[in-house]
């Protein structure tokens, strides 16, 4: 898997942290194996909406990756909860059901982009410098091909 | 079953496919099929429910499907009875979730359910008004059944008309 500059957090130089919410392990791990490539780190993994919200409350992620079909609750719910108690929090949302309809509904409750799978690691990668905007910056870290 | 219902399907089995397989994909065999589903191998079913209802199956044997695993994440993956489910599963979630998107942006209106793995040997019978499609993909590490058995939901095509300005 191609290998990017790293997307390292402003603030302090330490790498992103991601909460990677999906109810498929195989898309947590493809995820999972994408942040390697940015530099980033997994801070955790959720499978459902409601797992989502106490992860988020816990970890306090930099950015959440929520997929949006899932059991129990669904990721445009979880990301309104979420928003609601952490405006600041970063969510973007990584779904195959890309309608507009959909990206419009995520958008106006709180998330901050939509990806629509199958995910192109090069479009995941512009999403997050986009999301982290000031609080990320891209460097090459030591000893990392680019 | 219209083709404006279907094309979206094969056009979206055929991006995923090409886009996680770095391959082309043909399609192969296109049968009508109005008995019980018989599945061929690993199977996930998602039912779609809206403006058009009913069900979509894909469907691969363990090898292919530990193959498409491997290929999906760009590593070779060991087989596991859970990776295989897990690649079924979202391999038609992509799959089906592009096709909606297309169908959406056409002026359907559906609502996609999870994915579930289909371990018994026969599905849910089609009827005469859901009669199934049954799609091979062919691709260079095996073959990619996709099964789709969807009818218009007519208590909700007026809705629809008035929507699109019919």
């Amino acid at each position: 898997m191609e290998q990017f500059v790293a997307v390292k957090r402003s603030k302090d130089g330490q790498p992103v942290r991601y909460l990677v919410v999906d109810d498929s392990v195989f898309a947590r791990k493809n995820l999972g194996r994408m942040i390697e490539t940015f530099g980033g780190q997994v801070a955790g993994e959720a499978g459902d909406g409601v797992t989502a919200i106490t992860e988020y409350e816990r970890l306090k992620p930099d950015i959440v990756l929520m997929d949006i079909t899932m059991p129990q609750m669904e990721g445009i719910e979880a990301a309104e909860k979420i928003v609601q108690q952490h405006p600041e929090a970063r969510i973007v949302m990584v779904s195959s059901v890309g309608y507009q309809e959909n990206i419009v509904a995520a958008l106006q409750r709180g998330a901050r982009h939509f990806v629509q799978k199958p995910v192109k690691p090069e479009v995941l990668y512009e999403v997050i410098k986009y999301v982290m905007g000031e609080d990320g910056t891209a460097a090459h870290a030591a000893g990392a091909g680019a | 079953m219209k083709m404006e219902l279907i094309q979206p399907f094969i056009n979206a089995a055929d991006a995923v496919l090409a886009q996680g397989l770095h391959c082309t994909t043909s399609v192969g065999n296109l049968t009508m099929d109005q008995e019980a589903y018989r599945r061929k191998g690993v199977a996930a079913l998602i039912w779609v429910t809206g403006d058009i209802e009913g069900r979509i199956v894909i469907d691969l044997d363990p090898d292919t499907a530990v193959r498409v695993a491997s290929k999906f994440a760009g590593a070779e993956l060991p087989e596991s009875d859970e990776l295989v489910r897990e690649t079924v599963c979202e391999l038609a979630n992509q799959v089906i979730g592009n096709a909606v998107t297309s169908l959406n942006d056409q002026g359907f209106h559906f609502r996609v359910h999870p994915p579930v793995v289909h371990t018994s040997e026969h599905g849910p019978k089609s009827s005469e008004d859901t009669e199934a499609l049954v799609i091979c993909f062919e691709t260079g590490i095996g073959n990619v059944f996709l099964n789709i058995a969807l009818r218009h939901n007519s208590s909700r095509q007026p809705e629809r008309a008035a929507a699109v300005g019919h």
